[in-house]
This record gives C-alpha cells, sequence and structure tokens, in this order.
C-alpha cells in the first residue's frame, strides 16, 4: 500500500535493530555512502554488520541489472551477529537496483528510490515492462517516491558543476536523508568530503551542500504518515575504546601483532592482485613503519616463492590470495612443508570453481586448504569467524608457523574480508608473546635437527656464521639434511612431518562449544563467517526451548583433541557451510559419526531462518 | 659464533662442501663449480653471507656442492625465491644457479622480472641446449632441428637467446663464458660481482651425454682465434689470428658486418666495445656463428639503482614519517570512540 495519507510530524520509533542496504548503479557511490553510513552508525554507538556486494565489472554498463552496486547494514541496540536476513529499508537509486534487491524486503518494509531516474530508459535497461511505481507492484511496501536527482541538483545548483558531476552528490543527498531517518550525526562524514576532496574544496562543499539538503529534507519535509525517523539505542557493549574494521584491517593486523610477539624485526608480504584478496595487499602496504615489506610479484608463484625465500631469511613470510591463486601457489607450498620454513597462506574464498563468482563469497576451498597438494604434504589450517576475530587468527597463524616451522593456512573469505563491524581495540601488552629462537650455536647443528617437543626444525637464517647448510625439496637425510633417497628414511621423514601437524592438536585449546551445554539433542558445528548465522540461530532456537549447542572450529587441521567425543555427546549433528559439504565429510571420516550437510553456494551469507528453519527440522524428525 | 677475529683467506676448496659431486663425468657443470669456488676465494668471501639459491635441473645441484648456505628451490623460481630473500635480508650476497629450462622455459616469467626489477643478484644460467635431467629433451635455447625423444624428427620452433633476452628484459648486466675457459670465467663472474643490482651471465656448458659438442662450432681451441671475440670495453672489437679481423658498422645500414683489415680497412673502422651502449650490446648479444664469432665477456654493464635499495628508502622513510611506530597508536589511528565503563 503506498502511503498517501496526510503526513504528521512527531516523536521517533524506536527500533531495536534495522537492516538498510543501499543499492544503486555501481557508479553511484553506494559502497562509500555505505561506509560512510557504517561509521556514523558506529560513532552513536550501535552494534552492527555490513555486507558490502559489488559487481566484478569495475564500469559495468550503466543501468543494467548486473552493474548493481549495494551496501548492506544491520545495526542495532543488540549484539548484532549477522549482516541482517531481510531488509527493512531498501536505497534504490535506478530501476535496476530496485529490480535486483525488491526480492530480500520484508513485507511492510520501505524503499526509498529516486524518481528521476525512472526514466523510460532505465526502466527498459533493467528489464521493466511497466513502471512498478505507477503500478500496483509495490503495495506490499511502504514507498518513499522522492525525485532525490532534481532535489541534488538544486542543492548544489550555487557551485555551477555540470550536470554529471552535480548528480554525482545524489549519494550524499540521500546519505543525508538516512542519517536523518535513523537520527544520526553527519559530522563524520563532513570531515571526511573535506579531507577526500582537499584538492577540490568545490566537490567537497557540492556534495556537503547534497548532504545537508537531504537530511533537511527529512526534518522539514512533508513526509507521509507512518515515516517519523527512527531511533536505535546504544547497544551494550564492554567498556573501551572502539573503531570498526573489515576483515582484511584486522588480519593485515593481526599479522604484524604476531610478527611483534614472535620478536621478528620484518614481513615480507609477497602477493598478486586477485579479487576479494587484494585489499589485504593494500593495508599492508600502509603498514611500512612497522618493518612491512609489501612485494606485489608477478604471478601468484612468485608471491609465495618470494615469502618463503624470505622466512629462509629469517623474516615472516606471508602470501595470500583466493582459491585459484592458492592452486597456484601450491607446488611452492610443498616446497616450505618439505624444507619446514615458516610461511603463512591467506586464503580470501570466493565463489568457484575456475574464476567463478570473484565478489562473491563462499568457503569451499576447505579441501584445498587441507589436501590440496601433491603428496604426504599436512599443514596446519585456521579459520576466522568474524571480521574482528581475524586479527587473533593472524596471531595464531603466525604463532603455529613459526613454532612448528611449516607453512599455515588461514582461511577467510569475500565476506569477512569485507564485512565491517566494531572491534574493542586491544593493547599490546595483553597479546600472546611467543619468541622465537633463531639458531645461533653451531654445536650438534643440522638443519634437521629437531625440538623433540614440537618436533620443529631449527630456523638458521643466511648470515649466520658457522650454520651454512643448505635445504631443498629433495628429500632429506632425517637429521643431517643431506639428499637422502633411502626407503627408510623416507618413511621416517613423511611420518615426522606428519607427526609435527598432528602434534598441534596438543597446543591448541580444547573444543568448547560457542553456545550451549556441550552435549545434547543437536550441535551445529560450524567454521569460517557462518559464525554470526548460526550462533544467532541457535540462540533463537534455544529461546524456544530447543536443545541445540552451536560448535564453532577455528582449528581445521589438526582439529582439537576432545572434538571427536564432544561431537558424539550430541544426537544429531548439522553442519551449515557455504559449500557442496567439506566440513561434514572431514568431520564423518575422522569420527565416523553421523554429521549432516546444510549447505548453500549462492555466493551470500546464511540466513538466520535458513539455519533456525534446518535446526526445527531436524529437532521434529 | 664466538670468532670476531678476521678469518684467514680461504681458498677455493674452503668453498667446496662435504657432498659427493654427482654430475656426469666431463660435464661442463665441473668447470663452473670449480670458476665459482675460484672466484669466492679470490673475493673474500664469507660464506655465512653468501647463498646460492637454484631452481631444478642439474645445473640447480650446484648449491649442495657449495660450503656456503644453499637453497634448492623448485623448477624456475629460484629468482622469485632470491628476491624474497634479499628482502629479508639486503646485506646477503645472493646467486641464482639455473639452466635454460629453469630460467628461460619454466621460469622464464620471473627471469623477466627479476631482471627488471633490478634485484642485486647475480643470475648463472647454465645453457646446454637441452634437458638433461630429464633424460634429453629439447629446450627452448635448442636450435631449430634438434633431434631429440620428444623430436625425433627435429625440433621445429625457434630458439631464445638467453642475452637477447635478458637485455629485452632490462637487465643492466649482461656477460657470456665458456664452461672451460676457466680465466675468463673467473673474470667475468668476478664482474658480475661487482655490478650493482641484477647480472646475468650466460654460460656455454657442455652436456656430454645429451648435446655433445653442440658448442664446438665455437670452443673448439684450434679454431677458437676465428670464431671468438672477447669483447673488453674501450678496445676494438677485434679477433682473428692477430687481432687481424673486426666488427664494423655496414656502412649505410645499422647492421653489425665482419671485416678484414687491409685492403683499406683500419682499425679506425672497427667498432669500440663501450660497455655502456645498450644499442650496440643488443648487436653483440645478437650475433650468431657461424657468419659471426661469439662475442664473449661483458657485454653491457650499465648499473642503475637496485630494486632493494629502493625498498628500503621507502620503508626507512615510512618509519620517519611517524611519530611513533608502536602497534597501539597504529591501532588507534583513524575514527576511534569509546565505551564508558
Amino acid at each position: 500500500m503506498t502511503v498517501t495519507s496526510p503526513p504528521t510530524r512527531g516523536g521517533r520509533e524506536l527500533r531495536e535493530s534495522v537492516v538498510v542496504r543501499f543499492a544503486g548503479d555501481s557508479g553511484d557511490g553506494m559502497q562509500l555512502t555505505g561506509s560512510q553510513f557504517t561509521l556514523e552508525t558506529a560513532l552513536i554507538g550501535n552494534d552492527l554488520a555490513t555486507f558490502p556486494d559489488y559487481p566484478a565489472e569495475i564500469r559495468a554498463p550503466a543501468g543494467t541489472t548486473y552493474g548493481v552496486s549495494a551496501f548492506q547494514i544491520h545495526f542495532g541496540s543488540q549484539d548484532i551477529m549477522t549482516s541482517g536476513d531481510d531488509l527493512d529499508v531498501l536505497v534504490a537509486l535506478n530501476p535496476a537496483a530496485l529490480k535486483v534487491n525488491l526480492e530480500d524486503l520484508r513485507l511492510g518494509g520501505m524503499v526509498v528510490v529516486d524518481t528521476g531516474s525512472f526514466n523510460d530508459r532505465n526502466l527498459s535497461k533493467a528489464g521493466f515492462e511497466a513502471n512498478p511505481l505507477e503500478d500496483d507492484s509495490l503495495a506490499p511496501y511502504q514507498v518513499l517516491k522522492l525525485d532525490i536527482s532534481k532535489y541534488t541538483l538544486e542543492a548544489v545548483k550555487q557551485f555551477e558543476l555540470g550536470q554529471k558531476e552535480a548528480l554525482r552528490s545524489r549519494n550524499m543527498w540521500t546519505l543525508g536523508l538516512m542519517l536523518w531517518m535513523f537520527d544520526r550525526d553527519r559530522k563524520a562524514t563532513v570531515d571526511w568530503l573535506k579531507r577526500k576532496f582537499a584538492k577540490r574544496p568545490e566537490i567537497a562543499d557540492a556534495n556537503i551542500a547534497a548532504l545537508n539538503a537531504g537530511h533537511a529534507f527529512g526534518e522539514t519535509a512533508e513526509m507521509p504518515s507512518g515515516m517519523l525517523g527512527y531511533t536505535v539505542s546504544r547497544a551494550a557493549v564492554a567498556p573501551g575504546v572502539y573503531r570498526t574494521v573489515t576483515g582484511t584491517e584486522a588480519l593485515a593486523w593481526g599479522l604484524v601483532a604476531g610478527m611483534r610477539a614472535a620478536g621478528l624485526k620484518r614481513l615480507v608480504f609477497g602477493s598478486y592482485p586477485i579479487t576479494p584478496a587484494s585489499p589485504l595487499l593494500h593495508v599492508l602496504a600502509g603498514l611500512k613503519a612497522m618493518g612491512v615489506v609489501t612485494f606485489q610479484a608477478e604471478d601468484e608463484i612468485a608471491a609465495v616463492c618470494a615469502a618463503i625465500g624470505a622466512s629462509y631469511g629469517g623474516a615472516l613470510g606471508v602470501t595470500s590470495s583466493s582459491g585459484p591463486g592458492i592452486a597456484l601457489k601450491a607446488e611452492a607450498i610443498g616446497l616450505a612443508i618439505s624444507t619446514e620454513l615458516p610461511l603463512i597462506v591467506v586464503n580470501s574464498q570466493r565463489a568457484g570453481p575456475s574464476t567463478g563468482m570473484p565478489t562473491k563469497t563462499e568457503q569451499s576451498d576447505l579441501y584445498q586448504a587441507v589436501y590440496g597438494r601433491n603428496a604426504d604434504a599436512p599443514v596446519p589450517v585456521i579459520a576466522a569467524a568474524t571480521s574482528a576475530d581475524c586479527f587473533a587468527t593472524g596471531i595464531e597463524a603466525v604463532r603455529l608457523a613459526t613454532k612448528y616451522m611449516t607453512p599455515v593456512y588461514v582461511m577467510t573469505d569475500g565476506f569477512l574480508a569485507n564485512a565491517a563491524e566494531p572491534w574493542l581495540i586491544p593493547e599490546e601488552a595483553d597479546l600472546p608473546k611467543f619468541p622465537v629462537a633463531l639458531r645461533s650455536d653451531p654445536t650438534g647443528f643440522h638443519p634437521f635437527v629437531r625440538d623433540p617437543k614440537t618436533l620443529a626444525r631449527a630456523w638458521a637464517p643466511p648470515g649466520t656464521p658457522e650454520l651454512e647448510h643448505r635445504i631443498g625439496g629433495i628429500e632429506k637425510a632425517y637429521e643431517s639434511g643431506h639428499i637422502s633417497y633411502d626407503a627408510a628414511n623416507h618413511q621416517r621423514m613423511t611420518d615426522v612431518r606428519a607427526a609435527k601437524i598432528t602434534g598441534i592438536a596438543n597446543d591448541i585449546p580444547l573444543q568448547e562449544p560457542a553456545l550451549g551445554e556441550d552435549h545434547g539433542a543437536l550441535a551445529v558445528v560450524g567454521w569460517g563467517s557462518t559464525y554470526g548465522p548460526i550462533n544467532r540461530a541457535v540462540e533463537r532456537a534455544r529461546e524456544d526451548g530447543l536443545d541445540v549447542s552451536h560448535i564453532h572450529l577455528r582449528h581445521l587441521n589438526p582439529f582439537p583433541l576432545n572434538l571427536g567425543e564432544l561431537l558424539r555427546r550430541f544426537d544429531k549433528i548439522l553442519v551449515p557451510e557455504m559449500n557442496s559439504g567439506q566440513l561434514v565429510t572431514m568431520l564423518r571420516s575422522t569420527y565416523l559419526v553421523p554429521a549432516e550437510g546444510l549447505n548453500k553456494v549462492q555466493g551470500k551469507p546464511f540466513k538466520i531462518s535458513e539455519i533456525t528453519d534446518a535446526i526445527r527440522s531436524r529437532l521434529e524428525r | 659464533m664466538t670468532a670476531t677475529t678476521k678469518p684467514e683467506k680461504l681458498s677455493p676448496k674452503d668453498f667446496a662442501s662435504d657432498q659427493e659431486v654427482r654430475w656426469c663425468p666431463g660435464c661442463g657443470d665441473y668447470a663452473i663449480l670449480k670458476a665459482l669456488q675460484k672466484t669466492l676465494a679470490d673475493l673474500g668471501a664469507e660464506p655465512h653471507r653468501t647463498v646460492f639459491v637454484s631452481g631444478i635441473g642439474c645445473s640447480s645441484r650446484f648449491p649442495y656442492y657449495m660450503s656456503t648456505y644453499g637453497f634448492h628451490t623448485i623448477h624456475g623460481r629460484a629468482p622469485a625465491v632470491a628476491t624474497g630473500l634479499k628482502l629479508a635480508n639486503p646485506d646477503l650476497d645472493v646467486w641464482v644457479i639455473t639452466g635454460d629450462g629453469d630460467g628461460l622455459s619454466i621460469g622464464g616469467n620471473h627471469l623477466l622480472h627479476v631482471l627488471r626489477r633490478n634485484v642485486n643478484l647475480q643470475i648463472i644460467l647454465f645453457n646446454n641446449e637441452i634437458y638433461g635431467l630429464t633424460k634429453g629433451q629439447y629446450s627452448p635455447t635448442s636450435r631449430i632441428g634438434t633431434r631429440s625423444p620428444s623430436t625425433p624428427l627435429g625440433s621445429v620452433d625457434s630458439p631464445v637467446l638467453p642475452c637477447s633476452f635478458a637485455l629485452g628484459a632490462g637487465a643492466r648486466f649482461i656477460a657470456r663464458a665458456i664452461d672451460t675457459s676457466q680465466k675468463e670465467q673467473v673474470e667475468i663472474l668476478k664482474r658480475a660481482h661487482a655490478h650493482p643490482g641484477a647480472a646475468f651471465v650466460e654460460i656455454f656448458q657442455n652436456c656430454v651425454v645429451y648435446n655433445d659438442n653442440v658448442f664446438a662450432d665455437f670452443t673448439e681451441r684450434k679454431t677458437s682465434s676465428e670464431t671468438q671475440l672477447y669483447a673488453e670495453h674501450g678496445k676494438p672489437l677485434l679477433f682473428g689470428k692477430d687481432n687481424t679481423r673486426g666488427l664494423r658498422l655496414k656502412p649505410r645500414s645499422i647492421e653489425i658486418e665482419v671485416v678484414t683489415l687491409g685492403n683499406g680497412v683500419t682499425e679506425d673502422d672497427i667498432l669500440v666495445h663501450d660497455q655502456k651502449n645498450r644499442t650496440l650490446a643488443a648487436m653483440l648479444c645478437g650475433l650468431q656463428p657461424p657468419a659471426f664469432p661469439m662475442v664473449l665477456g661483458v657485454l653491457y654493464d650499465d648499473p642503475a639503482p637496485t630494486y632493494e635499495d629502493a625498498v628500503f628508502h621507502q620503508v626507512a622513510k615510512a618509519a620517519d614519517a611517524l611519530p611513533t611506530t608502536d602497534l597501539d597508536s597504529v591501532l588507534r589511528r583513524g575514527r576511534t570512540w569509546t565505551v564508558a565503563g
């Protein structure tokens, strides 16, 4: 029902949480709009989670459905664990954005459209046969029809920009309106615009004028009833200093924190640009002052090889990519396994196989990480659960790589890499310390002499007097490291390489449920970025009295020592994954438990409701 | 680790490891190994600061036979590993050992980029125009018509000229030597070592088993004066018995031709080698027997800033630009807010 009743003004409606999606053409600046709304939302103290969703094409043809770029934010006064299931508010700056996103708007939700962009040309490009603003196709929703284009042109008129340039401020006008609607400040955005356009103050001023005009419009214009604006209270969170953080930023800082915790002076990051992993290269390139050297290599193989060379030289070697690039690195990772050098391999997973859908999230590279190399080549694999958790995951990766002289896979995904959430900034003094002892004593030195406890070999970088030695990918005699084709020796070396990785299970925490009891009718087991939706779904099910627990794995190889025992204490095991069933197969083969999968590969995170439905169906069976 | 006094000068033997050398008897690699051990001894190299990084192939077994640090990596990737090593510790003296298959086929991309980046390394490419370790298939430097297990009717694809490739990639030092010419080889390796930046040396290495005498047309000692030209900076490009033949620019052209002194041709007509002249280097790299002598020695040496110097200059500048590099302040840079307890 399109509301046409007389306007009202008055107090704001109180909401516990809201999901807003900004959608427009990829040239409309939706990611910037969303990021600024996120910042203002964080600053007033809401908890939040975001989900940027953008096309792979840099400039897809304007007005088409495949050129639509969107940014979703879920914010509230409660603990926000996901970027939200259904939208409360959809902002659609053109017909294509409406076409693509309307299905995610809840019935009764609000859609804000720029009527100025709903012309015949754009309607036809979006595939609309009739103008949806003029028939009853939007009847189930509240529709706010505003000629944002016209209002923006009026707001920036005094700056005498060309029409095209002037219309670029549409996103800021829209942002102003949304900031009014949810009662948040504009100051951080004004500051940001001034900084961003410091060299073109007229553009900064035009954008600020548009932003203020959008806000003033909400304040003064005659709005349809039911649109009074909303208030979302502060979330109750632990005291301390906060910032928003994406998984990419948190991981970059975690790796640097890990380097320092290990007492290493230098981190060498070898990387080749690939979506959605490249932002890690960008963030680390800005951390040179912290001892980070970034190397944009000629290809994925050179990137990992340079990282291996750096670790050989006594620095922390790190490489990063997404599935297709990790595939190219596989042989070199085998070299690092064979030469037993520290190496961190970050995989920001995306939808595949092959090129797949580069900007869409998935977690289908678990097999690749755990099994995806020639020969018996075990490596530890760990995964981050949330954007902020990428910090701790980065530190843990450095700990394992340096303590056990091994490559370590860090699994994130396109969602975690881009999604932002508030983060209680830790103090370095409170972080774990695990200083590395580089070998310098020549007495009894052999390159493959091992620590009896960890089975890690000595790390003796070139430059160390009297420890000159040769290593390589050829099989080595057990201690001396000399080339050996001896049959029994190969068995022994294969066994010790495996035992070293298996032994890590003694050095990681026992698995505890993230939510619920350590026994019961149903365990929902997850890994990686499914943490949010699983946790919230299990919480809701438990509120409804269902006997269900959430178990979330950080360590995927080796598994925690007690995992099998823990799983066997549940009648049923459900494993939601954004793949066709990888962890579930590993759990079944490792523990012979009757785990079953809940699988989705649609380039989007799980909705909470999808998991609660599955929980109910398992428990009601 | 307690030794602080200056060590005694090491001999070539001190640079040999205790491992038995396992190349085929008569392999040219032995001569190169000997030349490199002598080079390091002559240079007074410190074994603990010296690293040999190799790929895969017969030549890439090289690091195992040196008493220095060594890393036998994977096929074609030694330049990338060496680059990372220099980024971890730019003070190391790093030699990359590669072959024609390793460096120009599977690792061609990395060789291109390590040269254009100008990483401070000595890159020694053992060219034997064959895949030895995999039992004799033709390689990317094999001449058209090379018969091998994989090309029983002769190879049909055109070979790459290693020095021309290196120059095209942007190398600032290019030299050529013959495995058995110890004296010249050691001099060339020292020159490569002295060059700041990526120094590329092609060594013609005879594979006695799969490609014996493939370079004999210019390495044969009896005729070598007529088939080799040893280029020296500032000297005319003369060769032949009694230096009676030379290279000059063909009049009204930009081609090199071989002339014999006399009959109106004097030494003044002969090109003078200028190691900083890239155009001349390109011509010398491209000359092929039998129409031309094989030009050996340092064909090009024109240093430019090295990659790691530029990288660490930026790192130092970035650190200087910050008031503090403590992690706590880095994490709090940008927009933060405080939730009161």
